[in-house]
C-alpha cells in the first residue's frame, strides 16, 4: 500500500549550493511537521512539493500521479494547495473573494457560461458563495467577509490563507509556518482548528513551524531538515531527544552556530 | 426626495440651454455634467436608468439636430469608452499592462476597410466591395479577427511581466501599425500611408441619417459591452483575472491556470476594439496607418487610470473627460485664446496682439492636457471613479450585488 503523498530522492541546487540533498519523504493522513534551523531548506522542499520549483532530481507522487513537471495549478487540482510563509493573499479582494478564487480548480464554467449567466451559472456561483460563507465561518471570520484583505489583522490574514487553501478541497494541506506572528494562545485555537479539520475533512496536513511547542503537541510525527537533508524522523518525543537535531539547533560545542529555540 | 428634483432639473435646464445655445460648448459641457450628476445623485435606481436612458436615447439626438457635431462628439466618446472598456479587462483587472492596444482597433478596422471598400479588388481580383450588408456581419468578423491577434500576442508574452510585458506590447503595437504602412508591396493589403477609401456604410431602415445611426450604434455597442464587462467581473473568470493581478504566484497556486486566464483577458480586451474598429472605418469612409498611433494607445490607457483602474463607470468617465477635453474643451480654449488675440485685448498693459507665433494657444494645447493628467495623479491617484469592491449579504445565498455609497 503505497502512502498518500511520496518523494524520493529529491535534489534542489541553486548554482553551486545545495538547498535539498536527496530527501525521501511520505506522509498520510493526520499532521506531520517538518522543522529544521533556518536556511534548513524546508520552504524549497514546499515549493517543490507545490509545483513552484522543479526538482533537479527526484521524484514526488500524490495518490500516485507524480507531480514533477506539472503547473501549480495542476497541482492544485489534484488535491494538494498551501499557503505561504510570507502571507499572500489578494490585498485589495475582499475576504469572501479571496475564498472564491482558492476554488477556482473546481469551478467547471466557462467563458461562455460567464457571459450569457445561463441558470447553471447562477446554480454554481450560489453554490460556491455558499461554501465560501461555510469556509469562513470555519475560520471565524464569517463577519469579516466583506473586508479587504489588506485590512484584516494579522492573525485573521493568516486564518483567511488556510481558507483560502481550504477552498481547492484539498486532501493534503502544506501550511508554511502559519502560526507566525501568532501569540501562544492564538496559536493554540489554530492547532485545534487543525486538528479538527483532519477529523471532519479527512486531512492530511504538513506544517512547516518553528513554534516547538505547537509542534510538539499537535503533530503525529516530526521530520526534521538541517543543510538540505533530513536527519530524523519520527514521534515528536523521539525527534526531541535526538542527538543530532539538537546538534542542529543548538550546535556542538565550539562551533558557532546562532542558537534556537531548543525542543 | 431633493436629489430627485434636482436631477430631474439638472437635465431639464442644461438641455433647455443647449437649445437656446446651440453653439456654446460650457453650455453642452453642463449637460454632460447633469448626466454625472444623475448617475452619482442619491436617487432611486429606476430614475436614474430613466433619466439616463432619456438623456441619450432621446434628447442626445436631439441636441444633434441642432448642432451636429456634439452628435460627433458623442459617438467618439462612445467609441473610445468602448476601447478603454477593454482595456481596462486588460490593465485594470489582470493587471496586464498593455501599451500598444489601439493595435486591435486597427485590426478590426482594416478588416472591414478592406473588404468593404473596392480595395480588395486589388488582392482578389474582383467582386468587391461587399455588399453594405455584409458590415453586420463584419461586426463579428473583426471581434473574432481582434480576438486572434489578442491570443497571438498573448503567446510570447505570457512569460513576461509589469515593465517587460509593457515594453513588448508596446512593439507590437508599433509592428501592427509599420505592416499598416508597408503592406502595400508586394501585394496591396493596405494600401500603405495612402490609406483606403471609400469604406462601405451599412444599409439603414427609414431613411435615418447617418451620424444619428452611428451614435444609436455606438451606444448599444457601448451598452452590451458593459453588461459583458459587469459579468465577466462577477464570475470566476474576473476573480481569477484579480487574483492575477494581486499576486500571479499565489494565484497559480490557488489553482487559477495562468495561461489560460492571460489569454482569455488578452482576447476579451481585444474583441471590444475590434468591433469599435469595425465601425470606426464606415463611419470615417477613410482609414490610414495615422489613426493607429502610440500616441491613440496611451490616450486610451490615459482615460482608465483619470476613470479608475478596474472600474466600469470609471473607463466610462475617463473616456468621456479625455475625449472632451481634447475634442471640445482644449480646442475652444484655443479658439478663445486667439478670439481675444484677433480681438487686441491687453492683459495687464500687454497686448496679446504682440504675442509671438511661438505662443499661439493651440501649441500647447497638449501641455494643458498634460498638466491636468499630472494634476489628477497627485490629488486623486485612485481615479475619478475608483473600484469599488461590492459587498454582498452572506445570509441569503447569493442575493444580486449592491455597491455601497452613491
Amino acid at each position: 500500500m503505497t502512502a498518500l503523498f511520496e518523494s524520493r530522492g529529491i535534489v534542489k541546487r541553486f548554482g553551486g549550493l545545495v538547498a535539498i540533498n536527496r530527501v525521501d519523504y511520505s506522509l498520510d493522513r493526520g499532521i506531520s511537521s517538518i522543522i529544521g534551523p533556518n536556511g534548513a531548506g524546508k520552504t524549497t522542499l514546499f515549493n517543490v512539493f507545490t509545483g513552484l520549483y522543479e526538482p533537479d532530481a527526484g521524484e514526488v507522487t500524490f495518490r500516485g500521479h507524480s507531480l514533477v513537471g506539472l503547473r501549480p495549478d495542476q497541482i492544485t487540482a489534484l488535491g494538494v494547495c498551501r499557503t505561504f510563509q510570507n502571507i499572500r493573499l489578494f490585498a485589495n479582494m475582499t475576504a469572501i473573494e479571496n475564498v472564491l478564487v482558492g476554488m477556482h480548480a473546481r469551478v467547471r464554467l466557462g467563458l461562455w457560461d460567464a457571459l450569457t449567466h445561463r441558470r447553471k451559472f447562477h446554480q454554481v456561483e450560489r453554490g460556491l458563495w455558499r461554501r465560501g460563507s461555510e469556509l469562513l465561518d470555519r475560520v471565524g471570520l464569517r463577519a469579516n467577509a466583506n473586508e479587504i484583505a489588506r485590512n484584516l489583522p494579522y492573525g485573521d490574514q493568516r486564518r483567511l490563507e488556510l481558507a483560502r487553501a481550504l477552498a481547492s478541497e484539498p486532501s493534503l494541506l502544506l501550511l508554511d509556518e502559519p502560526t507566525a506572528g501568532m501569540t501562544q494562545g492564538e496559536a493554540g485555537d489554530l492547532m485545534g482548528l487543525l486538528r479538527r479539520l483532519v477529523v471532519d475533512l479527512d486531512l492530511a496536513i504538513l506544517l512547516i513551524e518553528h513554534n516547538m511547542r505547537v509542534v510538539m503537541e499537535v503533530s503525529d510525527r516530526v521530520t526534521v531538515l538541517d543543510h538540505g537533508e533530513k536527519i530524523a524522523e519520527g514521534l515528536p518525543r523521539d525527534v526531541q531527544g535526538d542527538a543530532r537535531v539538537i546538534e542542529a539547533y543548538l550546535g556542538r560545542r565550539s562551533t558557532s552556530r546562532s542558537p534556537r529555540a531548543a525542543p | 426626495m431633493i436629489h430627485a428634483v434636482a436631477a430631474v432639473a439638472a437635465v431639464a435646464l442644461s438641455v433647455t440651454m443647449v437649445a437656446v445655445f446651440p453653439r456654446s460648448i460650457l453650455v453642452f459641457l453642463t449637460f454632460q455634467g447633469s448626466m454625472l450628476f444623475v448617475y452619482v445623485a442619491r436617487i432611486p435606481a429606476w430614475l436614474r436608468a430613466g433619466l439616463l436612458a432619456l438623456a441619450l436615447l432621446v434628447l442626445m439626438p436631439l441636441i444633434g439636430y441642432f448642432n451636429g457635431y456634439y452628435l460627433e462628439v458623442a459617438t467618439q466618446v462612445g467609441i473610445f469608452a468602448a476601447l478603454a472598456l477593454g482595456l481596462n479587462i486588460v490593465v485594470g483587472l489582470a493587471g496586464l499592462l498593455d501599451l500598444g492596444y489601439v493595435a486591435f482597433f486597427a485590426v478590426g478596422a482594416y478588416s472591414w476597410a478592406i473588404f468593404g471598400s473596392p480595395h480588395a479588388n486589388l488582392i482578389f481580383g474582383g467582386g468587391f466591395p461587399l455588399a453594405p450588408g455584409w458590415f453586420y456581419v463584419f461586426l463579428f468578423v473583426g471581434l473574432a479577427v481582434a480576438a486572434l491577434t489578442g491570443v497571438l500576442l498573448g503567446l510570447p508574452v505570457l512569460r513576461l511581466r509589469g515593465d517587460y510585458l509593457a515594453i513588448v506590447t508596446l512593439g507590437f503595437g508599433e509592428v501592427i501599425r509599420v505592416l499598416a504602412n508597408n503592406l502595400d508591396k508586394p501585394v496591396n493589403f493596405t494600401n500603405g500611408p495612402k490609406g483606403i477609401t471609400p469604406i462601405g456604410r451599412p444599409p439603414l431602415p427609414f431613411g435615418i441619417p447617418y451620424s444619428e445611426a452611428f451614435y444609436f450604434l455606438v451606444l448599444l455597442i457601448v451598452v452590451v459591452i458593459i453588461v459583458v464587462n459587469r459579468r465577466l467581473e462577477d464570475s470566476h473568470i474576473g476573480r481569477a483575472w484579480e487574483a492575477m493581478r494581486e499576486d500571479e504566484l499565489a494565484a497559480q497556486a490557488m489553482g487559477v491556470p495562468l495561461v489560460r486566464a492571460k489569454l482569455q483577458a488578452f482576447a476579451c480586451g481585444a474583441s471590444f476594439a475590434g468591433v469599435m474598429g469595425v465601425v470606426f472605418s464606415a463611419k470615417q469612409i477613410f482609414i490610414n496607418p495615422e489613426s493607429f498611433t502610440f500616441l491613440e494607445s496611451i490616450g486610451v490607457l490615459a482615460m482608465v487610470i483619470l476613470g479608475g483602474m478596474g472600474s466600469i463607470p470609471g473607463a466610462v468617465v475617463g473616456a468621456t473627460v479625455v475625449t472632451v477635453l481634447n475634442l471640445q474643451v482644449l480646442k475652444g480654449f484655443s479658439l478663445w485664446l486667439n478670439e481675444l488675440k484677433n480681438a487686441g485685448v491687453t492683459v495687464l498693459g500687454y497686448s496679446l496682439a504682440n504675442l509671438p507665433t511661438q505662443l499661439e494657444p493651440a501649441k500647447y494645447e497638449r501641455m494643458v492636457f498634460g498638466i491636468i493628467l499630472v494634476v489628477m495623479m497627485i490629488f486623486r491617484p485612485q481615479g475619478i471613479f475608483p473600484a469599488r469592491r461590492r459587498q454582498r449579504e452572506l445570509a441569503h445565498p447569493h442575493p444580486p450585488p449592491t455597491e455601497v455609497g452613491p
